[in-house]
């Protein structure tokens, strides 16, 4: 399961990183996305892999058994801002379209 | 507490000066002259004892976890210094009030000086040696501002700026080296440092320590190479080269020397760097003071080689040398400071400081020549005065040295040295007030009262002390004391003015009158300079070395910034795989070896869609609608994974966001284009990108791999453990901590949402929807009565599920945070369904506000537990379940500010497809398909 997991991250990690080297504002979001989607992953994964034992405490479990709750906590919040990071970029990418004309990147439509 | 008040008065007072400025220039002096007096009387309350061996040291706990604490240290040096300070500085504030013109700022001036005056207290007095490196960088700073006084003036600024670059380096150096030696003593304080000198010099890192300190040091002190900063600076206002460039900021070096001399001295690495260093500079300056024509030029060249000097009495390492060297400290402050201020008379009533044009003004200002005179005779070192007593007991201890074979090396260049200090304090005397009288630019006359009389203190302190040198004992047996560490030298009972005939008395009558009959044939000397000279100065291989190294950043800027953010981007993802690979390389590759979790059959299913979503998303990126429709199946895996792996607030988190960033997304294609432009077929920009992304890729998920791999040690187990007591009262360990334990972490997230949504909020009000290209056409599209039916019930079912989740976060999976994201996705759908119009009159809600309001709540309930003292959410009261109170006021908080920043974001990006107006549409071409 392990190896599942980091194979996960790791495609999340390279297809977020092609499409954030791209030369359009859109394609660059949604790279970050999947890349913030990898992130959160990869910190969850450092509290290691525990299935059916969340963190709601139960009389007489030891409290080795528990999934790790920290990160999951770090992460909940990390979503909600990536969501609040998402948006913004998405804005600053729309105001950046509608004053220069043109979605790209660099601000200058490519001469072929 | 007296110590902390003598280093912060000049620093609070220093607003004084500034503030009377506007009266008149007495307000602004007598501003000055408030916090440097209160200052000293406060320091001299303590000098009785400090005389009599009392070591006060004062303590406030400031940054403990580093070592830095904001501790004090009154000992015999610091003394000595704190009075060199203090009392020249009130000097120089009186001998400025008539010195500066009408036209200067006065308020600049004494405020900068203060800042100075403070920073060099905090300098001599500090016992924390990161305090003591602290105020050192606040000297170099404004010591800037005094040099740079004259801002109209390029030397000035150019003068300033090579100060403040040399001393600046070398300050980081020194702070480097006190690292050092905390590191090894264990102890930033400097009792401690002290105490452990056999300790400091047994270590490996003994000598980068040193090395580095003493750059400090001479840097500061102008010692060879580093001294040609000092000549430069003297385009201050001449008060400042008098305080600063002769009695004290340059002596904040050799006080160093000093401070550090029980922790540092006596191995053969010290020796041979100090004396050498001190030796080299002595003579050197020495000898190229007598060919400066400036005053003030000649007056630097001495200082520096004075400086030297003292850092020779320090390099030897002996305690009588060292005694030595501290009342030379003394000497060198009062002669020197009481000729700059001559110089600067001169230089203020002639108009000229170059002595090829100067000459015969013991007529027109007897006073000044009078002072003047007996001050040079204090730096030439002839019997009678101070200089001479501290320069014969540097020839008598030249002799008495370790570490050297040919004992004669040291004795004939320090003899060498006094030879040239006598040939240009009498070209100085000379040339300026004797001989045929000069074509000034002014009349000269003698200057007021006022101003010749901190010239004259001094002047009288030089004859006192080299009459009676047992004057000066006391201070100078206390500092020679702390310098020393503990033990008084071996056979020293006074300070006398004849030690009976030896070595030492023959080597002053060779420089007195070695140097008198150098001057006779200066003008000899001066043409062969003139021819033979190398025109080389500091000043030049220093500026060319600084526009060498500005060349050298700039050509590098230019070869990676091109102006392409596409560019940047790879650039920063290629050093990001750099830089992450290089732990690999260091260390290993293996993974670890803790058996592998269970694989399910379905578990490889859903692996396979995930991958395939997302391979989707790169090949149809293009398409930007089916990327996007393909980029919320990766995501609602990734949601599916935090169920698989026992998170289940996660779980909901990603969900309920899942379904607003889509919804964001799709909002945004309202106006960007719809489709992203071909970037041509194959290109060597694509396969770069895909190798640089694998890489990436496989770096991370291998990386992960190996943590996941390797047995678990974190600090998880302690939020487990006090979840429900004593800490939080739940049993929903992850909302514990979120509005608990890291409740600090979770205010500053929401505060963050907030801020996003006011950002964006402001953002898209600039902008006009009906400005878009093409957005008009799609939104005259009606909305689907199926969707509008449907949802309005749903909202009050949601909402309630909403309130549920809210309530039970504590002990359940839910919270603030889910409970928000839940009722934002109830109220979008109205928006969805029955369009912004219809939902915003239904809900006169300012979402922003409520953003703000939530936020507020937050803070407030977090932080009232802590202005009582106590740590963030203390349950203050005692309702209900342990804990559970303020938490829950402090979740609402979380509730409100997400649910305000997410709709005030998804609405403001609803207006821009709200339907255009009726004038835009009477222009559109385009008609109305569903228009009766």
């Amino acid at each position: 399961m392990e190896a599942l997991i980091a194979s996960a991250i790791a495609v999340l990690v390279a297809c977020g990183f092609y499409l954030v080297l791209r030369a359009r504002t859109f394609p660059v979001i949604v790279g970050l996305a999947l890349f913030s989607y990898a992130a959160n992953l990869y910190i969850f994964s450092t509290g290691r892999l525990t299935s059916g034992m969340p963190p709601v405490l139960q009389k007489g479990v030891p409290l080795e058994a528990y999934a790790d709750p920290l990160p999951q906590a770090l992460i909940l919040t990390a979503i909600v801002i990536g969501f609040a990071m998402t948006a913004f970029i998405l804005v600053l990418a729309i105001s950046g379209y509608v004053e220069l004309g043109t979605d790209h990147l660099d601000a200058k439509e490519q001469s072929r | 507490m007296t110590p902390l008040l003598i280093v912060l008065l000049p620093f609070v007072g220093l607003i004084l000066p500034i503030i009377l400025a506007r009266h008149s220039h007495t307000a602004a002096t007598v501003g000055a002259l408030i916090p440097t007096t209160l200052s000293f009387g406060l320091l001299l309350s303590l000098a009785g004892d400090v005389f009599a061996g009392e070591v006060f040291v004062a303590s406030w706990p400031w940054i403990e976890t580093l070592g830095m604490n904001l501790s004090f240290r009154v000992d015999g040096l610091g003394m000595l210094f704190a009075i060199l300070i203090l009392g020249i500085g009130t000097l120089v504030v009186l001998y400025a009030h008539f010195y500066l013109s009408d036209s200067d700022p006065r308020g600049r001036f004494f405020g900068a000086l203060l800042a100075f005056m403070g920073a060099m207290l905090g300098v001599v007095l500090a016992e924390n040696v990161l305090l003591l490196a602290f105020f050192w960088e606040i000297t170099s700073l404004s010591s800037f501002l005094l040099i740079a006084y004259w801002t109209h003036v390029p030397l000035a600024r150019q003068g300033a700026r090579m100060a403040l670059a040399i001393t600046g380096m070398g300050g980081l150096l020194l702070f480097a080296g006190l690292l050092l030696v905390g590191h090894i003593v264990g102890s930033y304080e400097l009792s401690a440092i002290l105490a452990n000198g056999a300790l400091i010099q047994g270590h490996d890192l003994y000598v980068p320590a040193l090395i580095l300190v003493l750059m400090g040091a001479f840097t500061k002190s102008a010692q060879f190479p580093f001294h040609f900063w000092l000549p430069n600076a003297m385009t201050a206002p001449t008060p400042v080269s008098a305080y600063l460039h002769s009695a004290t900021m340059v002596k904040a070096g050799v006080f160093l020397l000093a401070r550090m001399h029980p922790a540092l001295s006596g191995t053969p690495e010290w020796f041979f760097i100090v004396t050498g260093a001190g030796l080299v500079t002595l003579t050197f300056a020495a000898y190229v003071a007598l060919f400066k024509h400036d005053l003030k030029g000649l007056l630097a060249y001495s200082t520096i080689s004075h400086l030297g000097l003292i850092t020779v009495l320090f390099g030897f390492g002996t305690p009588m040398a060292a005694l030595v060297g501290v009342f030379h400290i003394l000497n060198h402050a009062a002669f020197k400071a009481s000729l700059f201020m001559s110089v600067g008379i001169v230089d203020h009533e002639t108009g000229t400081r170059d002595m090829r044009i100067l000459g015969g003004l013991r007529h027109a200002m007897p006073i000044t020549a009078t002072l003047a005179t007996l001050g040079a005779a204090a730096m030439a070192g002839i019997p009678g005065f101070n200089g001479f007593i501290s320069k014969e007991m540097l020839f008598y201890e030249s002799w008495k040295l370790p570490f050297i074979e040919n004992e004669w090396v040291v004795p004939v260049i320090v003899t060498v040295g006094g030879l040239l200090s006598m040939a240009y304090s009498v070209r100085l005397v000379i040339d300026t007030f004797f001989g045929e009288e000069g074509d000034t630019p002014a009349k000269p006359h003698d200057p007021p009262f006022g101003m010749w009389l901190p010239v004259a203190l001094l002047v009288a302190v030089c004859v006192v002390v080299g009459v009676y040198p047992s004057i000066a004992e006391p201070i100078v047996n206390a500092a020679a004391l702390a310098t020393i560490g503990g033990v008084m030298p071996e056979g020293y009972e006074h300070l006398s003015l004849w030690h009976g005939f030896n070595a030492a008395v023959v080597m002053s009558l060779i420089a007195i009158f070695g140097g008198a009959a150098f001057f006779m044939l200066r003008h000899k000397l001066f043409a062969l300079a003139e021819r033979y000279w190398p025109n080389l100065h500091g000043k030049l291989v220093f500026e060319g070395l600084v526009e060498r190294v500005v060349d050298a950043t700039r050509a590098t800027t230019a070869s990676l910034e091109n102006g392409s953010l596409q560019r940047y981007v790879m650039l920063l993802i290629a050093f990001v795989v750099a830089a992450g690979a290089l732990p690999f390389f260091l260390f290993d590759f293996a993974p670890g070896n803790l058996p592998a979790t269970e694989l399910e059959p379905v578990t490889i299913v859903i692996f396979g869609i995930f991958v395939a979503a997302c391979l989707g998303v790169v090949a149809n990126h293009k398409r930007r609608l089916t990327a996007i429709v393909t980029l919320s199946v990766v995501g609602l895996v990734v949601s599916l994974s935090f169920v698989k792996f026992s998170a289940p607030d996660l779980a909901l988190t990603q969900l309920s966001v899942e379904v607003v960033t889509i919804l964001l997304l799709l909002l945004a294609l309202y106006v960007l284009p719809k489709e992203t432009p071909s970037e041509g077929g194959f290109s060597l920009r694509k396969v770069r990108d895909g190798i640089l992304a694998s890489v990436a890729g496989l770096g991370t998920g291998w990386m992960s791999y190996m943590v996941m791999t390797r047995p678990q040690d974190s600090i998880s187990m302690t939020h487990l453990e006090k979840a429900y007591y004593p800490v939080g009262g739940g049993t929903n360990v992850v909302n514990v901590t979120l509005v608990d334990i890291r409740g600090f972490d979770t205010m500053g997230e929401v505060a963050v949402l907030a801020m996003a949504g006011l950002g964006i909020f402001a953002l898209l009000a600039r902008l006009n929807p009906e400005h878009i290209h093409g957005v008009t056409r799609r939104v005259l599209d009606r909305y689907p009565v199926m969707l509008t039916s449907a949802t309005r019930p749903l909202l009050s079912l949601i909402l309630v599920m909403a309130v549920y989740i809210f309530m039970r976060g504590h002990y359940l999976p839910g919270g603030g945070f889910i409970a928000g994201l839940v009722a934002t996705v109830a109220l979008i759908i109205q928006y969805m369904a029955s369009g912004q119009q219809w939902s915003s009159e239904r809900m006169p809600v300012n979402f922003r506000i409520m953003a703000i309001i939530g936020v507020t709540i937050a803070v407030l309930s977090g932080a009232t537990s802590l202005a009582l003292g106590k740590p963030m959410m203390t349950m203050l009261v005692p309702l209900g379940e342990p804990g559970t109170v303020m938490t829950l006021y402090f979740d609402l908080g979380v509730f409100l500010g997400v649910v305000g920043a997410m709709m005030t974001i998804l609405t403001s990006l609803g207006v821009l497809s709200r339907p255009a107006s009726a004038e835009t549409l009477a222009h559109s071409k385009e008609t109305n398909p569903w228009k009766p």
